[in-house]
């Protein structure tokens, strides 16, 4: 999910010209993207060593972290960022609704939670896809699933995961973000609880409608690419930029025996505390990356960083406002519970998996 | 004879511009709209869309999600 209510987008241009041309340019920008990645290295070594500050002092260190990371991490999230917009203009969330419908549960929301990950849609748009989800026959657990899903198993931060901490941490994070939202949806469909929605969202009768086929073409799929990346770069550049600052901080000057005693594995008590310290912080996915990467480098548990990442991204105080709108109080509470309980599992299991 | 043309969506800024694309459009093809913009939930979710900005034609959901290519929305129009 994007928070894309805020963005304004200029007007599309009339037409996507010729696909050899665009087909040409990507190729293009794809190779000096690659070219450009392999000198970031030396560059910024070149960079951090003729800085005025003495080598191997915690400022230096900090710098250092800053100078590798900021680049690295804009280009890498460019790069999944335009990968991701491709692959989302294969989906929509009508798409999406009509695979769901009628689906029984179990299935439904493990479908649900892997279309989570790669329909397109944006923050403003929760309410109507809730109401065009339940309204047109997806079961209300399966909606969760797929409402949980969406921000909980994020595409940029699972690219960055990739790139900066490597494919098991990485898959880590999809299987047990995918798992949460599967159980999680599931418990809450066990449930019953259509009686808690707010009365008129149960007034709706609409039914799913088809949409006349838009006419889509390769240079569409890749200026919904390029599209992506403007909008999103945009928007969490600042965000990205604060987290890479904190990482920075926490790598140069944070000590790493009260880390490693406060988020290591040792303190059972860290789990919990990252999952509530995470509810009330608002980032976006993206910028608690660089955190996480700094928070593993000085020895925090694996565990501990995931399930308090996951709380950051998952639950968070904008998107329960915007579903107070079609649930009532009970229900986002019992949401909140199930997903917190789920985060929690997920930290701890992991700290006892990965040792 | 006047077309009425819907822009569905909770007044975020993607439904600002769709209406403004669809009466620039409207302009530059000399056709006559009558523009509405809902923004009522429960009115929205009536017309069986999932996604916001959503745009009706004389009664017709013509598109749902995003913002419209001008092409098509000159096609909606014109048709």
């Amino acid at each position: 999910m994007t928070s894309c209510c805020s963005t304004p987008s200029g007007t599309p241009a009339a037409k996507s010209g010729r696909p050899g041309l665009w087909l040409a340019a990507t190729a293009a920008a794809l190779g000096s993207w690659f070219l450009i990645y392999a000198q970031l290295e030396p560059f910024s070594r070149w960079a951090v060593a003729r800085l005025p500050v003495s080598p191997g002092s915690h400022l230096a260190e900090a710098l250092a972290f800053f100078i590798y990371d900021t680049p690295k991490v804009l280009m890498l999230l460019t790069l999944v960022v335009f990968a991701m917009g491709m692959v989302r203009s294969f989906f929509s969330p009508e798409r999406t609704r009509a695979m769901l419908a009628g689906r029984n549960e179990g299935i439904g929301n493990v479908a649900a939670a892997s279309l989570g990950i790669v329909t397109p849609f944006c923050s403003c748009s929760a309410v109507p896809l809730f109401i065009g989800f339940v309204s047109a026959g997806v079961p209300l657990g399966v909606t969760f699933s797929f409402l949980i899903a969406a921000p909980m198993v994020n595409e940029v931060a699972l690219g960055l995961l990739f790139a900066l901490l490597g494919w098991k941490v990485a898959a880590a994070y999809l299987g047990f973000g995918l798992g949460i939202a599967i159980v999680a949806g599931w418990v809450i469909g066990r449930f019953h609880l259509e009686g808690w929605l707010e009365d008129w969202v149960r007034g709706v009768r609409a039914g799913a409608i088809d949409l006349p086929a838009e006419t889509v073409t390769v240079a569409d799929r890749l200026r919904a690419g390029i599209e992506a990346v403007r909008d999103i770069v945009a928007r969490v550049g600042k965000w990205i930029i604060l987290g890479i600052a904190a990482g920075a901080l926490i790598h140069g000057y944070a000590p790493a025996e009260l880390l490693a005693s406060v988020m290591g594995r040792d303190a059972w008590w860290s789990v919990p505390a990252a999952v509530l310290i995470g509810i009330p912080m608002y980032s976006n996915a993206a910028g608690i990356v660089p955190v996480v990467e700094a928070l593993l480098g000085k020895g925090a548990a694996l565990g501990t960083v995931l399930a308090f990442m996951m709380s950051v991204i998952a639950l968070s105080a904008p998107e329960m406002i915007i579903l107070r709108k079609v649930l009532t109080m009970r229900l986002i509470a019992v949401f909140v519970g199930v997903v917190g309980a789920g985060i929690l599992a997920v930290g701890y299991l992991f700290n006892a998996l990965f040792v | 004879m006047v077309k009425t043309v819907k822009v569905l969506g909770p007044g975020c800024q993607r439904c600002q511009t769709t209406a403004k694309m669809v009466q620039e459009a409207a302009d530059r093809l000399g056709v006559a709209i009558t523009l509405e913009k809902v923004t009522d939930y429960a009115a929205i979710a009536g017309y069986g869309i999932a996604s916001t900005p959503g745009i009706v034609v004389d009664g017709k959901v013509v598109h749902a999600g995003g913002l419209p290519k001008a092409e098509d929305i000159g096609k909606w129009l014109s048709a």
